[in-house]
């Protein structure tokens, strides 16, 4: 068969559509450390639940348990149900972190809703303070990391975490903790937990981008941060938080 | 004044013996922690890259959508837009890499329930039924396309 | 899902307590080695002679509690063979890296040399008439000096009081911040109190101060000596005045808690009233500090015979030292019961030979003992210059 020009073009093109495929499924998913043209400095990284949108489904906490190999009976997220009466102390319950839902409540004559937790990745962080040996940080754009090679299992920053979100691993006997999906969301994908939310109540936002409609919203809207009078500066927002929450 | 050296010499022998512990652990100090040490803050900066290096398992809905854009379409054009592929299918970034490797579907029944099954907590303009007098008894599939659920 | 002994809400990774027993007895032990230099330090400095019998036994009980307190923290740590980075890489916003620093400085700079000093003429006298592997111990002890003058020994003693007197300050810091690592947590109301560094010194020195009572008397009986009534009645008058400041300060501390009555309270009270009802109303306050405290005022206000006052004074001291326990394991164990939600609830069960188990505090709690028997034995306290 002749090489005609249009040949090589066509074999050329398919050529170039499969290796930048291969590529960006190889990138995506991390054969080896990622190349760098992720710059630290043009990101700071933080999230938005909405409480209306909350069905208790459990899917964030199925996912990142999947996609970060969580110890069973320890939880990087979880989601709680609250049932306010009026008068009374809430009545929270959150069945294996809700791993697998909840059981449903037929109680429908008080107020009643989902609130999904997770490390706040504090920007000035009290776990970060207490640290002995700089093995957990703030990294340069805003996630608060453990540094597993690092870590002397002390538990200090798990006794100073306000929001309940660290644990110790039982099987490498550091602290582990919420990572905000760091080994994805520095490959351009969203967290495991907001890649799975069916109703799109867990959004992740990068405050240095200036396109990032997210931040946009949280320029713009209402929203706060779970117990503000600790002064952590806290970059999980939530939106339509009920004031019983703790 | 030589007395008093003399009287009190021993005393530079605990300084001497805390000195050279000082001296040693100045050595053990500049061997074992990295160079690189507080570069950008009080850590070491290869600890960004260990984590990185987690692999992934979720591979996200662009990349099923590479391949499987019919159901992406068709998902598209009803009420589970919004719900990303492996929210219902799993982890797949594995299947991604090697098609090879079948994902496994989850059991329906439980699959729909999570999300559907009526709950007072959850919003009221989420569709929700209780689920054992709705369908009596029959798969949710039996009615319902999962990728465009809406009858 | 109910999840065992829990009641109400705990945040999921909260149920299971992080900090056990062995964190329990680690600012126990240290608080003993403060209370024990600073009934020491009653002598040296402030040249209270009466307590002149105690002042070497006291600085060997600080020695011996000071090598064993690291061991718990060690057995604690996912990674023990990491803790020598708290030396190599110290966050110094961190009190529990800066601890380490004020542990050495106390251990080498203050103890040690003070113990030295205290001892050298002793030890190089030893160093020439001992015989065997002990005579190679001894002469290392004198650090190559066989200098005994009366004029190096007068040196000795000028530095040994200045070592003193900045020890002073620096067992203060040694428990104050251990008490500071507490007190310095936003995030646990129980433990969040500029009070806790001052509760925590002063309930050591207590404590510190009961031990060195009850080793003195114990070592006095074991060695068939008349005990020194005089250094025994001036060590419980001192016990008394610190147990009284200490007591002042627990009791603002619950008395404003309860004024105040802020969100906090409400799940604190309730565990002080359930969990905690056992260790904190019964041992430490009635047992530990009232029982004590009334034993020791009525020797203050009336005159009982010799024999009845030892008792009453060694009694108390024990009550004391269980009642102190209580304390650090109310502090430590109940800031870890109750939720940051002040929803709920959780319980800590000891394991028995587990890692941290009670087979584990027990022998750390005897280890001291065996070191400080060993300690006597190559330092021996009693010479001629301080027998009774």
């Amino acid at each position: 068969m002749d090489i005609t020009r249009r040949g090589l073009f066509h074999i050329g093109g398919k050529l170039l559509v499969l290796a930048s495929a291969g590529a960006t499924l190889e990138q995506i998913i991390g054969a080896e450390a990622p190349s760098d043209a992720y710059k630290l400095a043009d990101h700071w990284w933080g999230m938005l639940i909405d409480i209306e949108k909350c069905i208790g489904c459990g899917n964030c906490v199925r996912g990142c348990s999947k996609e970060n190999s969580v110890p069973s009976g320890y939880f990087r997220t979880w989601v709680e149900r609250y049932q306010v009466e009026e008068g009374k102390q809430p009545v929270v319950e959150s069945p294996d972190g809700a791993m697998n839902g909840f059981a449903p409540l037929t109680r429908d004559d008080i107020k009643a809703f989902f609130v999904p937790k997770l490390c706040n990745q504090c920007a000035d962080s009290p776990c970060v303070q207490v640290c002995p040996v700089g093995a957990t940080f703030v990294s340069p754009d805003g996630v608060v990391l453990v540094d597993q090679e690092y870590c002397l299992g002390c538990r200090y920053c798990v006794q100073a975490c306000p929001y309940g979100c660290r644990y110790l691993h039982p099987e490498t006997r550091t602290v582990d903790k919420c990572t905000l999906c760091y080994h994805r969301i520095t490959q351009g994908l969203t967290t495991a937990c907001c890649e799975n939310c069916p109703t799109g109540a867990r959004q992740l936002v990068d405050f240095k981008n200036p396109k990032d409609p997210v931040h946009e919203f949280l320029r713009k809207n209402m929203v706060e941060v779970l117990k503000p009078y600790m002064a952590t500066k806290a970059k999980v927002y939530y939106k339509n938080l009920d004031g019983s929450v703790r | 004044m030589r007395r008093w050296f003399q009287d009190s010499g021993h005393l530079i022998r605990p300084a001497l013996v805390l000195l050279a512990a000082a001296g040693v652990f100045l050595l053990v100090r500049a061997a074992v922690v990295p160079k690189d040490f507080g570069k950008y803050g009080h850590y070491r900066p290869g600890a960004l890259d260990l984590v990185r290096q987690h692999p992934v398992a979720y591979a996200g809905q662009e990349t099923c959508a590479m391949c499987h854009d019919e159901q992406v379409t068709a998902r598209k054009a009803g009420k589970h837009a919004h719900v990303a592929c492996e929210a219902c299918h799993g982890p797949l970034a594995a299947h991604a890499n090697d098609p090879s490797i079948q994902p496994k579907l989850p059991d329906v029944a439980d699959l729909c329930r999570r999300c559907h099954e009526k709950d007072a907590a959850k919003p009221s303009w989420f569709p929700q039924v209780a689920t054992a007098e709705h369908s009596g008894g029959a798969k949710c599939t039996d009615c319902h396309q999962p990728h465009n659920p809406h009858l | 899902m109910m999840i065992p002994g829990v009641d109400g809400f705990m945040y999921p990774n909260e149920v299971e307590l992080q900090w056990g027993l062995l964190i329990v007895l680690y600012p126990y032990i240290t608080g003993l080695v403060a209370g024990a230099f600073i009934l020491a330090s009653l002598e040296r400095v402030f040249k209270v002679e009466a307590v002149r019998p105690t002042y070497r036994l006291a600085l060997l009980t600080a020695l011996a509690f000071l090598l064993v307190a690291p061991l718990p923290l060690q057995l604690h740590l996912g990674h023990p063979e990491r803790s020598f980075e708290m030396y190599l890489t110290p966050h110094t916003s961190s009190a529990m890296a800066m601890f380490g620093f004020v542990y050495l400085w106390y251990l080498t700079v203050v103890l040690l040399l003070e113990i030295w000093l205290e001892y050298r003429a002793d030890i190089v006298r030893l160093s020439q008439t001992s015989k065997g592997v002990i005579r190679m111990v001894y002469r290392a002890l004198t650090l190559g000096s066989q200098n005994v003058s009366p004029r190096a020994r007068i040196i000795d003693d000028k530095v040994g009081f200045t070592v003193t007197v900045i020890g002073i300050p620096s067992a203060f810091l040694l428990h104050g911040y251990v008490g500071f690592i507490f007190g310095s947590v936003k995030a646990n109301p129980w433990w969040s109190t500029p009070l806790m560094p001052i509760v925590f010194l002063f309930s050591a020195m207590v404590s510190g101060i009961a031990a060195v009572l009850v080793l003195y008397v114990v070592s006095m009986k074991v060695r068939k000596t008349i005990i020194d009534m005089r250094c025994l009645d001036t060590i419980a008058k001192y016990l008394f005045y610190t147990f009284v400041i200490d007591f002042t300060l627990e009791m603002l501390d619950l008395v404003h808690r309860t004024y105040e009555a802020d969100e906090s309270f409400r799940s604190l009270d309730f565990m002080v009233h359930t969990r905690l009802m056992f260790s904190q109303v019964i041992l430490q306050i009635f047992l530990g500090t009232l029982l004590p405290l009334a034993l020791l005022a009525a020797t203050q206000l009336w005159r009982f015979s010799e024999a009845r006052r030892r008792a009453m004074y060694v009694t108390a001291c024990c009550c004391t030292l269980v009642g102190i326990f209580a304390m650090r394991w109310n502090v430590v164990i109940g800031g870890q019961l109750f939720s940051k939600s002040f929803l709920g609830y959780t319980s800590y069960k000891v394991q028995f030979a587990a890692r941290e188990g009670l087979l584990v505090a027990i022998a750390l709690m005897i280890l001291p003992f065996a070191i400080f028997v060993v300690l006597v034995k190559l330092l021996p306290p009693w010479t001629e210059r301080n027998s009774a």
